[in-house]
């Protein structure tokens, strides 16, 4: 029911425009410093832990390159990263719609003629879907300078063989499975999020349940969409 | 004018409103008046459509609330102010964008009409240059004040205030009360107001209705309302020690 109400077209286009812009700005340019840190330092982890593992001669040093690029597009930034935008934006949306509800702006929004849900969750929800993908690729970008930074100032790996390797059997079809997937997991934080936090009742203490449940719940349906996804896209 | 009949609404088996009929007069401040808990806010939010209710049928002028559908109650809202208890002002935006947003989102007024709208509503509640205030940098009465400026911008037929007093000193409650009053009769609306205050009964109750357990329980004016024989009126009414060393 709920959807139904946010799926609506919008009162005003230029309303619109103005808040799905604003949203962008808060639930995507405002993550982009966490992103780029844990990116950046996973990144850095995952290449040197693959070079701790290889200890067999007959493996080429460039295996850390192409590793760290596999787990780093594959799974990493879609995945884990959108994990931690559950909880970043999640809990943001949550709280922001659940203090709302129960200041009673949602209800003056109502009195006055306007699709709460809507003009609510509505932008949200588009501005996810629009930017998640630019934090994602940004997220990629990093983690992967983040492995090569680390291996070049470790002395582990040479920066011709970490290039070699991240340019070895590149598949164009992995970014576009990236970013399916973090397309899917931006609508699932945005529209989980809004739920709880459009529907809290009570004070203080439930906007902070809803803001609980919203991370939660978003972070339980991102893995099982992960597990369905990856099925039904790489097999 | 505002009418609800027999109208009756529960809560998980518990009876908030029992059959409760009332008429709210246009150009009048009519109060809805009774102990907290006693279902004078279940009976504002079943006019308003905040809630809906189990049984009877609201009129807003004759036009049937309870059979109306979302897009048809979206348009009669447009006619509708409301006072809500806290203010309700929307925290990210400052004083101008609060009283401007039912301008912004149903009017196509350019933007300086819009101002001079906004300008005009928040000169009418007595505030000047507030216009770029945030909501968290206003007083209590201010903010109750943006509140009835954001309920008028759009020229309402019906105005509702849930305790428009809660949280005010009596000066300032009497501010608020006065100014109700005044809009009420300058633009010929139908004024409801929810409150416990018997200063604001006194002084605005044009029409007063007493709910008690959910029932509409005696009707009158802020005249009649002092010489009231009823009991548990007059237990609500003279309840308090300043009222009852005046009432001896």
């Amino acid at each position: 029911m709920l959807m139904k109400r946010v799926f609506t077209r919008p009162q005003k286009r230029v309303i619109f425009t103005n808040q799905l812009l604003t949203e962008i700005n808060n639930l995507g340019v405002d993550s982009l410093g966490i992103v780029a840190f844990i990116s950046m330092f996973m990144g850095a982890v995952v290449a040197i832990q693959t070079a701790y593992n290889i200890d067999n001669p007959l493996i080429p040093m460039s295996m850390v390159g192409f590793t760290t690029r596999q787990s780093i597009i594959l799974e990493f930034s879609p995945t884990v990263i959108s994990l931690i935008l559950a909880g970043k934006v999640g809990s943001r949306i949550a709280s922001e719609i659940g203090t709302m509800r129960v200041t009673e702006q949602i209800d003056a929004l109502e009195i006055m003629g306007v699709n709460s849900a809507n003009y609510l969750i509505f932008p949200k929800i588009i501005a996810s879907i629009l930017i998640n993908p630019v934090l994602i690729i940004f997220s990629m970008w990093l983690g992967i300078l983040g492995g090569w930074i680390a291996m070049t100032a470790s002395g582990l790996v040479s920066t011709n063989d970490f290039v070699r390797g991240i340019r070895v059997d590149f598949e164009g079809y992995t970014i576009f499975y990236a970013l399916t997937k973090t397309v899917v997991f931006a609508f699932i934080i945005s529209s989980v999020s809004g739920f709880f936090g459009y529907e809290t009742k009570g004070g203080a203490l439930e906007v902070g349940q809803a803001s609980t449940k919203a991370v939660v719940f978003s972070s339980v349906i991102i893995i099982l969409f992960n597990l369905i996804l990856t099925q039904l896209l790489l097999t | 004018m505002i009418e609800a009949r027999n109208i009756e609404k529960s809560f998980g088996g518990h009876h908030v409103l029992k059959n409760a009929s009332c008429l709210f007069e246009k150009g009048k401040t009519n109060l809805i008046i009774g102990q907290s808990g006693s279902g004078k806010t279940v009976l504002m939010k079943c006019l308003v459509g905040l809630f809906e209710v189990d049984k009877g049928k609201i009129f807003y002028d004759d036009r049937d609330f309870t059979t109306m559908n979302f897009e048809q109650r979206k348009t009669l809202r447009r006619e509708i102010g409301m006072l809500f208890q806290g203010g309700a002002l929307f925290d990210s935006m400052n004083v101008e964008q609060n009283v401007m947003f039912p301008l912004n989102m149903f009017t196509t007024k350019s933007l300086k009409e819009k101002q001079e709208r906004v300008n005009f509503v928040l000169h009418r509640v007595n505030l000047e240059n507030v216009n770029s205030l945030m909501p968290s940098e206003l007083s209590g009465g201010m903010r109750k004040r943006v509140a009835i400026a954001r309920a008028i911008a759009m020229n309402p037929q019906y105005l509702f205030c849930d305790e428009p007093n809660s949280g005010l000193d009596p000066q300032t409650s009497g501010v608020i009360d006065h100014l109700i009053r005044e809009i009420t009769q300058e633009y010929n609306i139908t004024t409801i107001v929810n409150t416990h205050d018997m200063n604001s009964v006194l002084s605005i109750g044009d029409r007063v209705v007493f709910i008690l357990n959910g029932e509409l329980w005696w009707k009158g004016n802020m005249e009649t309302i002092l010489h009231t024989d009823n009991p548990e009126l007059n237990k609500f009414v003279f309840g308090t020690e300043l009222t009852s060393r005046l009432k001896q």
